[in-house]
């Protein structure tokens, strides 16, 4: 016996999520299995699409993604299958999102003082967006050394927005050790707990300090902590005090916008009865004449079994070790999946650091039903299929494309492995 | 013929930079932490107290700062509920709460050291030498040494005072037990402590006569662990009913404490004991071909990762891969969930909490999917906050408040849900939810009982 599931999906993240979303659509019973926690805490929030194609900015990702090389994820999906991917994310976020108005990227300010192109973005975000022209003011907080407003505001302008911008650090008004993060500060307002030198609560004290250097500006941002149970209130709390827009710049790990998007997620996956298991990976596999019948989680040595009619591969890339290497070889460590590479590790990178790397496409290749495809192009397993940034073939960090990929191929494979089961 | 992929078959080989090697070598655990402070962000101390310095620090950065210089290991450690969250979240694997448990054991055993050298030679018949180490002793001695140690050997406490359940009930809630307590050894007055059952579970065994099948291939020694042995047998009951229903043939080894307070409290020595006991015990019944059974996640995780982390004792590894936590193994070697779906139960809808320990081995969402399957019976979970009181932590006194300010969310959660009854496999999460809402707490072996063996 093993626990027995229509679909298993392996992987936690943006794809495996997706996958399993897609797979229940079909009104099969499926199962989510992820090592980890999911590490949307370590993600922007923000959905990118495709940001850049031949080293050039993308105004619509749409027209661009039919013109993309043989083997690139979404020339194997296909436009459409990219389009059902977001309705599905969309229909599965709700309003927390904004973005599905149009075709083409919005330009969402860094809290490095970039501009991101985006296909999506969180709501808290929306009156940062750089096509807009109204002043701004950024906001940093001295206790919080990730994001400097002066400097953030200066990139800005050397980038050539269409807009006034200033930055200025202040003390958040209520302090904390010397090494917290972004969730503390989100907590306090969250809490609305009280200031260190006022009477008053933390949102309102802010708004004191915030309105001594407003001067002009029409909307405000801040790194984004503004609550992690309730940022709307919070948000709109500063917003009626100030009497200008407030925004939240997305900011590294622990990011609250991911931590929001994870939640809205996992009860897109309770609402759609995915059985979810977290924490322990999957290290075994029985194989039988061309298709996979069960895989074994590993738990300090005991294995447990699940099986399952189709399975879908989530498990990342290089960063999330869904694609591991040695000195000697690059591999994809559940199934063993062939990965292209060169033979010898000097050809696998370039010199420079944003020279155009070879190992940033590492992955494994799949056919146009996304089932990974071995040495001699056969298929690996008749019942397995590949989503997210496990697949080779695209560079996720030049193109901006890294969320774009894992929802249209996550859909894909999880529509597919739905029908099929 | 199943596969064993190649990637998990390389291990990373560290090079010995120390001239002192410890143990147990956790320098590849630190060297995988890249400082992402997921840890910090999923710590339920660390979310109430601002003073605690986190996962992060406990673990990797204390253990380096200690392999630096000669820096002492800092108080905070015994802030650290043991709750092992961040085990859970790490991208990296870094084994956190090992180290955390490490990092305990060396401060406690700098608290005593007298003490523990005095047993260490008495355990080897040495007693001039155990007298010799006595003279430190009660320079050494803290009244919340003692408190502690008291409190992670539950088990043996509760041995005397099951002998006389009625008597012993009768003291510990009264007014004065509970006042003395508080005032003078930090156990705090504000929980009643646990009633033991008139009949422990092992007397119940006994005038039973043990099991009532027998059978050559589906066979499974029981780990029932104290707090089912003493205070809640009808668990451990329903554990041999449930098991006997399915025709496995049920043994139930000689036992001790699993170890769980005993780690939380940093007590190692007594850790290591009580492991050995049960270690020797379980392994004669696994080399006989039985499976190793707890009805309790927490007894479930120290066996099987406790123990292989901290210790290397012979027999640690086999008895740790063979055991399980009780419906986990139903549903691997059984169709529970299709046993489930034709049987109509008499239970109240319930109000689940999964614990963290529980949490940390994959098991957090099994009893609400296994009890979907009931048309009878609503069971909601009630979310994915810490109960706050991580065994004997929320017994103290200094660390009362702390426990119930983590457990304010799930106390909430639990009055907005339907159920009036709370449901856990945790004992001492069951008394944290009982404690909060007032509800009467039940172990899920109790549903299933009462939808297959009561039918």
């Amino acid at each position: 016996m093993a626990i027995s599931d229509d679909v298993l999906v392996i992987g936690g993240g943006l794809a495996g999520m997706t996958s399993a979303l897609a797979a229940a659509e079909e009104g099969v019973r499926v199962r989510l299995l992820s090592y980890k926690k999911s590490t949307l805490r370590n993600a922007s929030g923000l959905i990118d699409l495709l940001g850049y194609a031949d080293g050039g900015i993308v105004a619509d990702p749409f027209e661009a993604i039919p013109a993309l090389h043989e083997g690139h994820p979404y020339e194997r999906v296909g436009v459409e299958r990219v389009r059902e991917g977001l309705d599905l994310f969309d229909e599965s976020v709700g309003a927390s999102y904004l973005g599905g108005h149009t075709d083409r990227n919005a330009l969402v300010p860094t809290y490095g003082g970039t501009v991101k192109p985006t296909a999506r973005y969180p709501v808290s975000t929306a009156a940062g967006l750089a096509s807009d022209a109204r002043p701004v003011l950024l906001l940093g907080f001295e206790a919080l050394s990730a994001f400097d407003a002066p400097l953030a505001a200066e990139h800005l302008r050397a980038a050539g927005v269409p807009f006034d911008v200033r930055g200025v650090s202040i003390e958040f008004p209520k302090r904390f050790r010397a090494d917290a993060t972004a969730m503390r500060f989100a907590r306090a307002l969250d809490r609305d707990e009280p200031a260190d030198d006022a009477d008053i609560g933390t949102r309102a004290a802010l708004v004191e300090e915030i309105k001594d250097h407003l001067d002009g500006a029409e909307r405000v941002g801040v790194p984004a902590l503004l609550g992690d149970e309730d940022p709307e209130e919070v948000r709109g709390t500063l917003e009626s005090g100030l009497g200008v827009d407030v925004f939240e710049v997305p900011m590294g790990p622990p990011s609250l916008p991911g931590l929001r998007l994870e939640d809205r997620l996992y009860d897109a996956l309770d609402d759609a009865g995915v059985r979810v298991r977290t924490g322990n990976p999957v290290v075994e596999f029985d194989p039988d004449d061309g298709y996979i019948t069960t895989v074994y989680t590993d738990r300090n040595g005991q294995h447990v079994p699940f099986e399952a009619e189709e399975i879908v591969l989530a498990t990342g890339g290089l960063v999330g070790k869904g694609v591991k290497s040695d000195r000697q070889a690059v591999y994809e460590p559940v199934f063993d999946c062939h990965v292209p590479h060169p033979e010898d590790r000097y050809e696998w990178f370039r010199d420079g650091a944003f020279d155009d790397h070879p190992f940033a496409r590492f992955g494994v290749s799949v056919d146009r039903d996304l089932r990974p495809l071995d040495a001699d192009g056969g298929v690996e397993y008749e019942n397995l299929r590949a989503a997210g940034s496990v697949l080779g073939g695209y560079d996720l960090a030049a193109e901006k494309s890294g969320s774009g990929v894992s929802i249209a191929t996550g859909y894909a494979a999880g529509r597919a492995a739905g029908e099929c089961a | 013929m199943r596969v064993t992929p190649r990637g998990f078959d390389t291990e990373f080989d560290p090079a010995q930079v120390f001239d002192d090697p410890t143990e147990m070598d956790l320098r590849p655990g630190a060297d995988n932490c890249y400082k992402c402070s997921t840890c910090d962000t999923s710590c339920p101390v660390a979310e109430v107290d601002d003073d605690f310095p986190g996962p992060k620090f406990q673990g990797p950065e204390q253990w380096r700062l200690k392999k630096g210089d000669d820096r002492d290991i800092d108080p905070s450690i015994t802030d650290c509920s043991n709750c092992m969250r961040c085990d859970n979240v790490c991208p990296s694997s870094v084994p956190l709460s090992q180290m955390h448990n490490t990092a305990r054991g060396e401060y406690v055993e700098g608290q005593a050291p007298s003490l523990w050298s005095a047993e260490d030679a008495l355990a080897d018949g040495e007693f001039r030498e155990a007298l010799s180490y006595l003279r430190g002793v009660p320079s050494e001695l803290s009244i919340e040494f003692v408190r502690n140690r008291v409190l992670s050997n539950y088990g043996t406490m509760a041995g005397l005072g099951s002998e006389v359940p009625r008597l012993t009930n009768l003291v510990m809630g009264s007014r004065v037990t509970k006042w003395v307590n508080d005032r003078f050894f930090g156990i705090t007055a504000e929980r009643d402590f646990p009633e033991f059952a008139t009949q422990t579970f092992r007397e119940w065994w006994r005038e039973r006569g043990g099991p009532k099948v027998e059978s050559a291939d589906k066979r499974v020694a029981y780990f029932h662990g104290d707090y089912s042995n003493y205070n809640t047998p009808e668990v451990a009951k329903a554990m041999v009913r449930v098991y006997e229903f399915f025709g496995y043939e049920v043994r139930v080894p000689t036992q001790r404490c699993s170890g769980t307070p005993m780690f939380a409290n940093g007590m190692l020595r007594d850790a290591r004991r009580a492991a050995a006991v049960n270690i020797s015990n379980l392994s004669d019944f696994v080399d006989r071909g039985y499976d190793v059974i707890a009805s309790c996640t927490s007894c479930s995780m120290a066996l099987g990762q406790e123990y292989p982390e901290l210790f290397d004792i012979e027999g640690t590894q086999e008895v740790s891969t063979h055991t399980y936590e009780a419906l986990e193994y139903l549903r691997i070697h059984e169709d529970l969930e299709d046993e489930l779906r034709d049987a109509d139960v008499e239970f109240p809808d319930l109000a689940y909490h999964a614990p963290c320990h529980a949490r940390n081995q994959g098991l957090d969402r099994q009893a609400v999917e296994l009890f979907g399957e009931l048309d009878s019976l609503e069971v909601e979970d009630v979310g994915d906050s810490c109960s706050g009181i991580s065994g004997t932590y929320g017994w103290k006194t200094e660390k009362y408040d702390t426990s119930m300010q983590i457990g304010e969310e799930m106390f909430e959660h639990m009055h907005d849900a339907t159920g009036e009854t709370g449901l856990t496999e945790c004992p001492t999460c069951a008394m944290q939810m009982g404690h909060g809402t007032g509800y009467e707490i039940r172990h899920p072996l109790e549903v299933v009982e009462a939808a297959l063996v009561d039918q």
